[in-house]
């Protein structure tokens, strides 16, 4: 199938408005052709994943050769921000970070910004840079925010990975399939829930508990039994856990989410006979993560970047204790919501315990395996879900509790405090 | 010996063909491969330890983030990447870094492409005509 192209998208595609659109159109047409899109869709604003861990020093060469080009040919057509970051230049050396990262980081650094984009360098953009609206059309590139974005703001993007957010920015454009479509976002599987979660780790793990059953990108699951609206801190824990175990960029919460006031609005029919989660669900999930000993080494609040609120959560979790000296704790925001939470005494109160406060990036993106050995880090305890998925390729041993157990046994210097 | 294909959704990519690694499991790159050993490093993967450079890999459906979409770039760029990824399932992360990467890949099949294909088959890889040719 050919995608109908406007006038202006067709002078991209053949060169006239210089290499770096050609190379986006072509990235775009691509994609949009194994998705069978029909033509394109104008967006409003771009969040673009490029930690270059994932981009490789090829990643940075590429978008460095985009920078090459004059200003009108390669700077970003619309607003576009930035996801954490490999290294917060600011704090590096407090976790051992290898030089050799760094300088790969600051090219890349600098190679955005000469685009165009803004280094918020945040995963949390939907809470604190710019929320989506219902309808708006977006290239959102973190699966977290992507998910947040669709389910809890009604706003429309599939996941656009670092080089299709990057295309998006250079056109102003997505193909328009998937998440963009109407069709797409009707839901596909029930689930009912017995148990209602309690804090940041059980949303997470209630989110796992359903990513693990998502069978592709393109199952959206519809979850009912929610008895009392959950804040945003706790639905985004849910959603990044969801995304993260299910490859998942939408959900449907009846009576919660904005697309969702009841089931007849999400299902196509009769609903589906419903998948029930209650507490042994939820106590499998905790086991799945336990601990084979109590040895702790690293505990780490991530994945997503903390809020204002989880931050302040936090430091008066830690108010007038210690951090065991065998045991690093780690706590990672944007650097908007560092720099609220040093004004606002919070960074003073975590760091004052002996906790480290990083801005601009999150455990996994700064080279989790690489830090890890530097500092002798395997078994890490987090209440992120999400974290504690991703982090088993890279050789840890990972544990899930809520924060205060968390805090709990940084303090003591063993799980199970 | 006879030859079988298998036809799945267009694709991207050039041809390419290979020997299979085939697993039921799911697949992210970020999550599940050690990229400077070359092998899959996530202990709970049906394919943890085993090389995946230079394969045609086979798996049942894209999971986890959104890295696999730089990533397939620069692990071709530095000779470890597989030849070709097929996949019943794809996501948009996929596609993605495989068109980055002029990488082949095709999903969506008629059968269960993880069962249809076994470890060690050769494989010829079409992803313009979305087919697959084993034998």
């Amino acid at each position: 199938m050919t995608m109908r192209l406007t006038e202006h998208e067709q002078e991209m595609a053949a060169g006239l408005h210089g290499p770096p659109r050609k190379w986006a159109m072509e990235m775009l047409m691509k994609v949009g052709t194994v998705f069978d899109a029909e033509d394109l869709v104008e967006i409003s604003q771009v969040h673009l994943m490029a930690d270059t861990e994932a981009t490789g020093e090829e990643g940075v060469r590429f978008v460095e050769w985009i920078g090459t080009h004059e200003p009108s040919q390669s700077m970003v057509r619309v607003p576009a921000v930035t996801d954490p970051r490999g290294a917060d230049f600011t704090g590096y050396k407090r976790i051992k970070q290898p030089e050799k990262f760094i300088e790969l980081e600051r090219r890349a650094d600098a190679a955005f910004r000469a685009l165009g984009f803004m280094m918020t360098d945040t995963c949390i953009n939907y809470q604190t840079i710019n929320p989506p609206v219902q309808g708006e059309h977006l290239a959102f590139g973190d699966t977290g925010s992507s998910i947040y974005a669709n389910s809890v703001l009604g706003a429309r993007t599939n996941f656009e990975g670092g080089p299709s957010a990057l295309a998006a920015a250079l056109t102003g454009r997505v193909p328009r399939y998937g998440f963009h479509l109407d069709s797409c976002r009707r839901g596909s599987t029930r689930f009912v829930i017995d148990v209602q979660p309690n804090g940041l780790s059980d949303w997470g793990a209630l989110g796992g508990i359903i990513g693990r059953q998502m069978k592709s990108y393109w199952e959206v699951p519809v979850i009912e039994g929610v008895t009392s609206a959950p804040t945003s801190d706790e639905i985004k824990h849910f959603g990044a856990a969801l995304a993260s175990f299910g490859s998942t960029p939408l959900f449907h919460m009846i009576g919660v989410t904005p697309e969702a006031p009841d089931l007849g609005a999400v299902f196509d029919g009769p609903a589906p006979e419903p998948r029930r989660i209650g507490d042994s669900d939820l106590a499998q999930f905790y086991k799945d993560f336990g601990p084979k000993d109590d040895k702790l080494d690293v505990v780490v609040f991530a994945a997503p970047q903390l809020s204002l609120f989880e931050l302040e959560s936090l430091a008066r979790l830690l108010q007038g204790r210690k951090v065991n000296d065998k045991v690093t704790l780690i706590a990672t925001t944007s650097p908007e919501m560092k720099s609220a939470a040093d004004r606002m005494g919070l960074t003073s109160m975590i760091e004052g315990a002996g906790g480290i406060v990083l801005q601009g990036v999150c455990f996994y993106q700064m080279h989790a395996r690489e830090i890890g050995e530097a500092n002798g880090w395997r078994n890490l305890l987090s209440n992120s879900a999400k974290l504690v998925n991703i982090l088993g390729g890279y050789g840890y041993q990972t544990h899930l509790a809520d924060m205060a157990a968390c805090v709990d046994a940084a303090v003591a210097g063993r799980i199970g405090a | 010996m006879s030859t079988r294909v298998y036809k799945g959704h267009v694709g991207t990519g050039a041809p390419v063909t290979g020997e299979a690694l085939v697993a039921s499991d799911n697949f992210s790159a970020r999550y599940d491969l050690d990229l400077v050993a070359g092998i899959f490093s996530r202990p709970t993967h049906a394919l943890h330890g085993q090389s995946y450079v230079g394969k045609i890999l086979i798996l049942n459906a894209a999971k986890g983030g959104v890295a696999t979409a730089w990533m397939l770039r620069d692990m071709k760029a530095c000779g470890r990447a597989p030849a070709a990824l097929i996949l019943n399932f794809a996501n948009t992360i996929m596609v993605q870094g495989a068109a980055f990467a002029d990488l082949a890949l095709i999903d969506r099949f008629d059968v269960d492409i993880t069962t249809a294909i076994k470890n060690g088959e050769p494989v010829a890889v079409d992803p313009a005509a979305g087919t697959l040719t084993v034998g």
